[in-house]
């Protein structure tokens, strides 16, 4: 199984329920793209900071949180600082970081599978519309083990090619690993026919 | 929506979290990262079709948004979408609906010219189209700006989509999944 981002806990944000956490998320998210003044923006990040403190993380997992966005976030505060003011500079970066470590807090304190049952329970009124509920949680659960077993099928190929003698390329490995799916995909089609 | 297409859609979608955990090449003289991840909605689109390749990336993107760490360098969750970049990943969906269109259209007469033409569409025209000015409007930069930003993974991309055409004509002649002309599977 593939671990989630999920850190364990037993804070009050751990035990909420996913929706009521989504839909603060949404809320919060909106307000901060709605204001424009600095010392709000400020006072959002110091927010979402206490919050991470109730959860019970430290700075290296606020640290992880940003990290991927560094980089852009750098870019964007040059180009805003050449291109408008200063002030409008740290407004673009303390609402990114606010939004993206309050996304991140979600995911955080959720696990995978309750967030995966909370979309399922979002989706089943539109299934008087057509839209088919069981099928997108097939979906979802094949997607999920198949992830492991695709890198075992990609080892398979590639000491195969070894012992053939010849050097695998990305090519010679990504063809022959689809190939293996497509017909494994007909196969499982007919195990999950057969149980239904 | 067949129980064979959705088993399709999985195996794909599971594709593309497998080329996020290869090895990032790193070119020095840019300092650019090339992932191979970016190869996934052309092989999805271009391999299953239009339809069924946007799916599988759609089911990929619902995954990292639940918190599965499947984004190349082991990123993910739902920061990600909150993030400047997330164009560039809701993107994916429509690159593989469009490369996907693209090789159903050339299907029967399918070369290495019109599948990396598809590709070229569909994973860098398409996926930069909503990108660059995602960037822009989130981030409240220039368009120029944003561009500029983004040209740099241009060259690895391009690389990506003759690999990608390669692949797909290469699974069009050893398994062909999508059917010419009327009744599409």
């Amino acid at each position: 199984m593939i671990v989630g981002l999920y850190r364990a806990g037993d804070s009050r944000l751990h035990r909420a329920g996913p929706g009521r956490k989504l839909l603060a998320l949404i809320l919060g998210g909106t307000l901060l793209l709605a204001i424009s003044s600095l010392w709000l923006a400020a006072l959002g990040v110091l927010m979402v900071l206490a919050l991470y403190g109730l959860a019970g993380f430290g700075p290296r997992i606020l640290w992880a949180q940003l990290r991927p966005i560094a980089f852009v976030l750098a870019i964007l505060f040059l180009a805003q600082l050449w291109l408008a003011t200063p002030a409008e500079a740290v407004l673009v970066v303390l609402r990114f970081a606010a939004l993206v470590l309050a996304a991140g807090l979600v995911t955080l304190t959720t696990r995978t599978s309750d967030l995966v049952a909370a979309i399922e329970r979002g989706l089943s009124p539109l299934s008087r519309l057509g839209l088919d509920v069981a099928k997108i949680s097939l979906a979802i659960s094949l997607a999920i083990r198949f992830i492991p077993a695709i890198g075992q099928i990609a080892g398979e190929v590639r000491e195969a090619q070894l012992a053939r003698g010849r050097r695998p390329s990305p090519l010679t490995l990504v063809v022959p690993v689809i190939v293996r799916l497509l017909k494994m995909a007909d196969e499982i089609t007919d195990a999950i026919d057969a149980r239904s | 929506m067949s129980t064979r297409d959705i088993v399709l859609v999985a195996l794909f979608a599971a594709l593309m979290a497998a080329l996020g955990a290869f090895p990032p090449l790193m070119i020095p003289a840019i300092a650019v990262p090339i992932t191979a991840q970016s190869m996934g909605p052309m092989l999805a689109g271009g391999i299953l079709g239009a339809k069924r390749g946007a799916l599988s990336m759609l089911l990929f993107v619902l995954l990292v948004a639940v918190g599965l760490p499947l984004l190349s360098g082991g990123r993910g969750g739902l920061g990600i979408f909150a993030g400047p970049t997330a164009g560039f990943i809701f993107g994916w969906i429509a690159a593989a609906a469009v490369t996907g269109y693209l090789v159903e259209r050339f299907w029967t007469s399918l070369n290495f010219v019109t599948a990396f033409l598809a590709a070229t569409v569909g994973g860098i025209v398409v996926l930069y189209g909503i990108g660059i000015p995602w960037i822009s409007l989130v981030g409240g930069v220039p368009l120029a700006t944003a561009a500029t930003g983004s040209a740099a993974f241009i060259p690895g991309d391009l690389v990506k989509a003759g690999l990608a055409a390669a692949a797909i004509l290469m699974v069009k002649r050893a398994y062909p999944m999508i059917r010419p002309a009327h009744g599409r599977p």
